[in-house]
């Protein structure tokens, strides 16, 4: 009896060394691939650029020794309009799958995510008012607000007798969501300059067309700073499981905790829209696909969660600049060319029957 | 020591949940909360739990009153079992176990993988005799397993009081009887808040009878289940007997001669 009990626990505690090595393993792994994946989105456009010429230049703006010289035109197309975008973009990706997994988490939705809860539509209208009325400074606050109003908005309408099922919320979502766009197409409209129609689709649908290093320090410090205080959370997300009150039974003081991190996760929205626009799905896609690899513990899920959100954006922006060459693709398109089969999955999984 | 519960109320808006109850439970004693739907049950479970403060009185476990605590103190202290609770992902036994020692860890993300907390939720498991259902996924388990399992999640908590809000939903009739027995044998000092007055007769040491918000009796089963009490709080008819083997009363209920409510216990 105590031999066995002895032998069980030896075996589970080298099974869970085993599964601590695989977890390190794939981290290590995703962040290479991360890494590869960004240099070789640097090299891929109109302009031939060659992985060598990428790595010298980044290396000479950084101050390394020895890198060889590269033609100003290709330090330019380099350092100046690529790698900004492409750092933009592993931003938003981290930033907004991020967000979705903790949505996921504290409002026990499985289909809560930024975009469908009208979050990215409210950041879109709050930040385009700004960029219409031209306070560049105040764009991430003014697309924080808006993103706040909108969960707010959501919850609020979703919530019948204390309770809000997923399916509601995303109905209230939907709402809210159509009312942010009608507003972001109609401030544009209104300042009537340009080109309106493109204007539009960028904000409603997410470009990262207009990248610079603004917009890289702008979703970069967001997504260190908020992302960071998230992933430190990541105890407390795990008590959210079985709903509020086990969570309030195991120590955690509820409501605080989930405006905290509902806050947070307008916040890290706001900065993503403001300099990308409303880019949908990356929310709900990514938590779905990495929990198969991590499990739902959050410690594991969270960091993870960050680095495939930015590889799988850098991929889908890269897509969108390139497939269509040389005309460019709102990058949402490809986002909910992906996500919406994921959403189609879930509701169509086996305790869809309980989210009416 | 133990429980003691001083003239506590509870409110919601204007209307009384809870009025005036005060009772003592020894350590190690298995109380049972019985009463009608709307007694008040869960909320005297919720205000034990430190979930809700009441609207007066106090609570008091060992002799500390639980306004004074955070809430990660009493969750250290006291551990519940909700009615049937489900998670919104699909865990593991082994993490929902573990889930137990988040009042333990550290505030900011937690031990990483801390091979305590690992051997603390064996042991617990081990208590419920579920060690062997570590690696299966919550939504395979049968309700009595999921059941144990949220047992052993409790016991991770290392509590010195377990509350159960109707641990016996539910449940098939060896189920039910092998969960009450694996309480009393945790020698844990616990309260169940219970729908049949035969398990509460057969399993606990004292039962606190609410109705309408006010404790109506309480004391050891035979003094608390007696024929009157039972027809004036559930409105129903009942003889009781001793039981053929363990002695404890059994609740003999008359179909025909209930009183002018069907809401009697199933």
């Amino acid at each position: 009896m105590t031999g066995d009990t002895v032998t069980a626990g030896e075996r589970t505690d080298g099974g869970r060394a085993a599964a601590r090595g695989r977890y390190l393993g794939l981290v290590a792994a995703s962040v290479l691939a991360l890494l590869l994946v960004c240099t070789a989105a640097v090299a891929v456009g109109p302009a031939d650029v060659g992985l060598s010429d990428v790595l010298a230049s980044v290396g000479r703006h950084l101050g390394l020794p020895g890198m060889t010289d590269v033609p100003p035109l290709t330090d330019s197309i380099v350092w100046q309009l690529r790698l900004p975008r492409v750092l933009t973009a592993a931003a938003v990706g981290a930033g907004l799958a991020l967000s979705g997994a903790v949505m996921q988490s504290v409002t026990r939705n499985p289909l809560a995510d930024p975009y469908l809860l009208g979050l990215s539509s409210g950041a879109s209208l709050g930040a385009v008012c700004v960029v219409i009325l031209g306070v560049a400074f105040a764009l991430p606050a003014a697309a924080f607000l808006g993103a706040l109003a909108a969960l707010v908005a959501t919850l609020s309408i979703a919530r019948v007798g204390g309770t809000i099922t997923p399916g509601r919320a995303v109905l209230s979502g939907l709402a809210i969501a159509q009312l942010g766009a009608a507003g972001t197409s109609f401030v544009i409209f209104w300042s009537a300059k340009g080109d309106s129609y493109r204007e539009i689709l960028n904000w409603l649908l997410g470009s990262l067309a207009g990248s610079s290093w603004t917009s890289v320090l702008i979703s970069g410090s967001a997504l260190v700073v908020v992302g960071t205080g998230i992933v430190l959370s990541a105890t407390r997300l795990d008590a959210f499981a079985f709903g509020d009150t086990a969570a309030a039974s195991l120590g955690i003081n509820v409501n605080a905790t989930r405006w905290a991190l509902l806050g947070a996760v307008a916040l890290l929205t706001g900065a993503m829209v403001a300099v990308s626009g409303a880019i949908g799905f990356v929310g709900l896609i990514l938590p779905h696909l990495v929990r198969g690899l991590s499990g739902p513990g959050h410690r594991r899920l969270l960091p993870l969660t960050v680095i495939f959100g930015a590889l799988f954006l850098v991929v889908a922006d890269t897509l969108a600049r390139t497939v269509f060459d040389p005309r460019e693709l709102p990058v949402g398109i490809i986002t909910a060319l992906i996500g919406v089969p994921v959403f189609i999955v879930l509701i169509k999984s086996r305790r869809a029957a309980a989210w009416a | 020591m133990g429980v003691k519960l001083d003239r506590v109320s509870f409110r919601i808006g204007g209307t009384t949940i809870l009025d005036d109850v005060s009772a003592q439970l020894a350590t190690g004693s298995v109380t049972g909360l019985l009463g009608p739907n709307g007694a008040g049950k869960s909320t005297l479970l919720r205000l034990i739990a430190g979930l809700d403060t009441p609207a007066g009185g106090e609570v008091e476990l060992d002799g500390t009153a639980l306004h004074g605590l955070t809430r990660r103190e009493t969750a250290r202290r006291v551990a519940l079992l909700e009615q049937s609770a489900a998670p919104s992902v699909d865990l593991s036994v082994r993490e929902v176990v573990l889930l137990g020692r988040i009042p333990h860890r550290s505030r900011l993300f937690g031990d990483f993988g801390g091979d305590d907390d690992h051997r603390v939720a064996e042991e617990s498991l081990a208590m419920v005799g579920g060690g062997a259902l570590a690696a299966r996924r919550w939504h395979t388990l049968s309700g009595g397993e999921q059941q144990r399992v949220q047992i052993a999640r409790a016991l991770a908590q290392r509590p010195s009081l377990l509350l159960l809000d109707e641990p016996t939903n539910h449940l098939d009739v060896s189920a039910q009887l092998g969960l009450l027995g694996q309480v009393r044998s945790l020698g844990l000092t616990a309260i169940m808040a219970l729908h049949d007055l035969n398990l509460a007769a057969a399993y606990c040491d004292r039962i606190l009878l609410l109705h309408r918000g006010r404790l109506v009796a309480a004391g050891t089963p035979a003094e608390v289940l007696v024929p009157e009490t039972i027809a004036e709080v559930y409105g129903v008819d009942c003889d009781i007997v001793a039981h053929p083997r363990g002695g404890h009363p059994v609740i003999v209920f008359s179909p025909s001669s209930s009183l002018d409510q069907e809401t009697g216990p199933a």
